[in-house]
């Protein structure tokens, strides 16, 4: 049992968060964000702060150098999304140099990978995983979109309903079925046939809707083969999406925990800081106690993300992602409620965490998702005896 | 980075199950299988072959009759302990009074009372609560007066002393000096249950189980060198003892074992014509408390790690008490529910309801104890309030 950060591991974390606070603090996310009123400022986040991202290694770090990547751990790269969760930094970190990323590392030849991952890593593409079906909900294998074979690749025709960075993203990893089974293309943006709604999500954050109307590619497209290794790579891939979920959930759930506390012990009423209420104490306390096992649960996540063994892999990030939808949400209504009035008006960043950590909450998988995963595996009812 | 148990710690952990499994005498061996309820008796049979076997206070210094373990055993044997449904060790004894006098007592009260602790030839309990001194324990009021011929005699009124009536001894805070601030007046003694004035009347807990005692002191006699530390120092002792290893504080072990016991009752309950373990709605409760259950499993391996690199335990080991003691709870109460009618049977003859469940009501209520002793929960959101998130006190 070994729970402490490696000197190289503090550098990073605190590497992140300083970016977090001086470069990217939550003032800027506000000036890139969508509302109701205005739509995104470019794709609601900057090249010239993803090329940044680039510069310090974090859209690589734990991609194998033979495509370009760093060769560290998903624990590494779960301490920087855990800071830049702190400040709601809006690049697709987790989008792309996560969940895009892994899908195509796992699915792909070398060949392939190296040449869509490399241009990512350093910052001069950014990628989307259009996985997400309204049949489908978050069974990556309940598939309608369809590729066909033509005489020179492809032709893909189907519907994706929420892609992360897909109104940003240079190449679109998409699945489909085919007839030798679940496959996925890498389709660049502006393809013929291929039409992309940008889709404001309530964090002030965009995503897209896609479309694709016999989108003809080429047979280089496919990644890797068809079949159980397309599938397993999205396992994968959203796995890591979960896990990175966690992190940057942790990251706010931390973050508005300290707000809390300041507020409670600077805001008066009654003649006295209402820190000193009982009530407000124990309520807090809660929430310091949600948000620790939290990082328990992410730590378990983070580490079973990438250490080899499928099966202790989905049963870490089932329990952390499920310790999110409860504990994530129960911190961040807490925090709503104890900043009172204040706390559901715009002006204020604890609503913008509230309403990311909804939305974390309804990504990768919910709590029900992972509970039926949780509980599907032959060990759960093994110890009934 | 390292979430595993090292092999010589997992061949450790062989070893402890391979001697509770040859170790426990056989009837014991069997109630436990069966997650029985142990009297004092049987409880101090397991004491003695865990004496016997040199494993009797691992947390204890090795000089005084540890085992020279390392924290991760520590932790490991306890775990295992808990586990495998053996006996629950009287702790008055071993983790509270024994690890007391070790720290603050003299070289006469560690040779008088140390070697009968780990024998187990005396048991022991403790006089902290009082009728009017419960979370607010330092307004305690029994007193104990100097009568200048070198004996402190005692007056008063302790309660929830569990298991006096078995207790050979009792360790109790008595108040020795009434003008100076309450924490400052306060005395730890120990005092021998047969000395006369003191009485202890069992109470019947909602488990009917006669765990709780009043304890009467009606002018009783105490030799001043059984106060151990300075006179009026006992506050600060006894706080002291707070800090002490606390990685097992969240029962982590006992509620594992009892969700098991709550999936092997969901299996051969029917609900609906299926097994409650196939019923969507209790599988769903069943996997939300694991899962809160398995998030404190890593809360308390970081505690551990804590504590391998001998850190104190801090403010935040308060988690691990928070929520293990309302998890385990929820295991009992998921246990009643999955039961149904069966649930409400009480101390029926066997045959009435499964063996393995006869006890669970019982349980149920007296879990209610959990969040209550040892610094009721409410003291530790208070404890966690204060220390670790700063805010300010009462007015």
């Amino acid at each position: 049992m070994d729970f402490e950060l490696t000197a190289e591991q503090k550098m990073l974390a605190e590497q992140a968060a300083s970016f977090a606070k001086k470069s990217s603090p939550v003032e800027r996310f506000r000036k890139l964000r969508s509302t109701a009123e205005r739509d995104v400022v470019e794709h609601g986040w900057e090249n010239k702060v993803w090329k940044e991202m680039a510069e310090l290694g974090w859209l690589g770090l734990f991609f194998p150098e033979s495509v370009g990547g760093m060769g560290m751990r998903f624990f590494d790269a779960s301490l920087v999304i855990e800071k830049l969760g702190t400040t709601l930094v809006p690049e697709p970190v987790v989008a792309s140099a996560v969940v895009a990323g892994t899908a195509v590392l796992k699915a792909a030849s070398t060949a392939q990978a190296k040449a869509i991952l490399e241009p990512m890593i350093e910052g001069k593409t950014s990628l989307a995983l259009a996985w997400t079906e309204r049949a489908g909900r978050y069974d990556v294998r309940a598939v309608a979109t369809k590729a066909e074979k033509t005489a020179n690749g492809f032709a893909i025709t189907g519907e994706k309903i929420f892609v992360e960075n897909g109104h940003a993203a240079d190449t679109i990893i998409v699945s489909a079925k085919t007839p030798a089974g679940l496959a996925l293309f890498a389709v660049p943006k502006g393809t013929k046939g291929l039409s992309i709604q940008r889709l404001k999500t309530m964090d002030g954050k965009a995503a897209a809707r896609m479309r694709f109307e016999n989108v003809e590619v080429g047979a280089d497209a496919l990644l890797g083969e068809p079949g159980d290794k397309a599938a397993l790579a999205l396992d994968a891939a959203l796995d890591m999406g979960a896990a990175a979920a966690c992190a940057e959930g942790l990251g706010i759930a931390q973050t508005v925990l300290d707000m809390t506390v300041a507020y409670l012990k600077t805001r008066k009423q009654f003649g006295v800081a209402i820190g000193t209420f009982q009530a407000l104490q124990h309520r807090a306390v809660d929430m310091f106690v949600e948000v620790e096992l939290l990082k328990s649960t992410c730590i378990l996540a983070a580490i079973k993300a990438d250490d080899g063994d499928v099966e202790e892999r989905k049963r870490a990030i089932s329990i952390a992602k499920a310790q999110l939808a409860v504990g994530g949400k129960f911190v961040v209504q807490q925090a709503v409620q104890l900043h009172g009035g204040v706390g559901i008006t715009d002006e204020h960043d604890i609503g913008l965490y509230f309403k990311r950590m909804n939305v974390l909450n309804a990504s990768f998988g919910d709590e029900e998702h992972h509970l039926a995963r949780y509980t599907s595996r032959p060990a759960f009812t093994a110890d009934a005896g | 980075m390292d979430l595993s148990f090292t092999p010589e710690q997992e061949a450790f952990r062989a070893e402890v199950r391979a001697f509770i499994a040859s170790g426990m005498p056989a009837d014991l061996k069997k109630k436990a299988d069966d997650d029985g309820h142990f009297e004092m008796d049987e409880v101090m049979q397991w004491h003695q072959a865990l004496a016997k076997k040199g494993w009797i206070a691992p947390h204890w210094p090795k000089e005084v009759g540890g085992t020279g373990w390392d924290a991760a055993q520590r932790f490991i044997f306890g775990e295992e302990l808990e586990r495998s449904g053996a006996p629950v060790l009287s702790p008055f004894g071993l983790s509270m009074v024994g690890p007391l006098i070790i720290q603050f007592g003299n070289d006469a009260q560690k040779k008088r009372y140390l070697p009968k602790i780990l024998s187990g030839e005396e048991k022991w309990c403790q006089g902290y609560s009082e009728p009017e001194a419960g979370s607010d324990l330092a307004s305690l009021r029994t007193t104990a007066v100097d009568d200048g011929k070198g004996n402190l005699v005692v007056n008063g009124q302790k309660t929830w002393t569990t298991y006096a009536q078995y207790a050979d001894w009792i360790f109790c805070l008595v108040r020795t000096n009434s003008s100076v601030k309450k924490q400052a007046g306060i005395s730890f003694l120990l005092i021998d249950m047969k000395t006369p004035g003191v009485k202890a009347v069992p109470m019947l807990t909602t488990g009917h189980t006669p765990a709780f005692c009043d304890t009467y002191f009606d002018n009783a006699v105490v030799p001043k060198e059984n106060v151990v530390g300075p006179i009026d120092g006992g506050w600060s002792m006894a706080k002291a003892l707070l800090g002490h290893e606390r990685t097992l504080i969240g029962a982590v072990g006992t509620s594992t074992r009892a969700l098991a016991r709550v999936k092997r009752i969901a299996k051969s309950t029917m609900v609906d014509g299926r097994s409650a373990l196939e019923h969507p709605g209790f599988v769903g409760k069943i996997a939300r408390l694991e899962i809160r259950l398995e998030s404190l499993r890593m809360q308390n391996y970081r505690a551990l790690a804590g504590a391998q690199l001998g850190h104190a335990p801090g403010p935040e080991s308060s988690i691990l008490k928070i929520r293990g003691a309302e998890i385990l709870q929820q295991c009992f109460e998921l246990a009643m529910e999955i039961m149904g009618p069966d649930s409400v049977s009480w101390f029926n003859e066997a045959g009435v309801i499964d063996p393995g469940e006869q006890w669970i009501a019982s349980t149920m209520n007296y879990t209610r104890a959990t969040t209550i002793y040892g610094g009721s929960n409410e003291i530790q959101r208070n404890v966690i309030a204060k220390w670790i998130l700063g805010l300010p006190a009462n007015a």
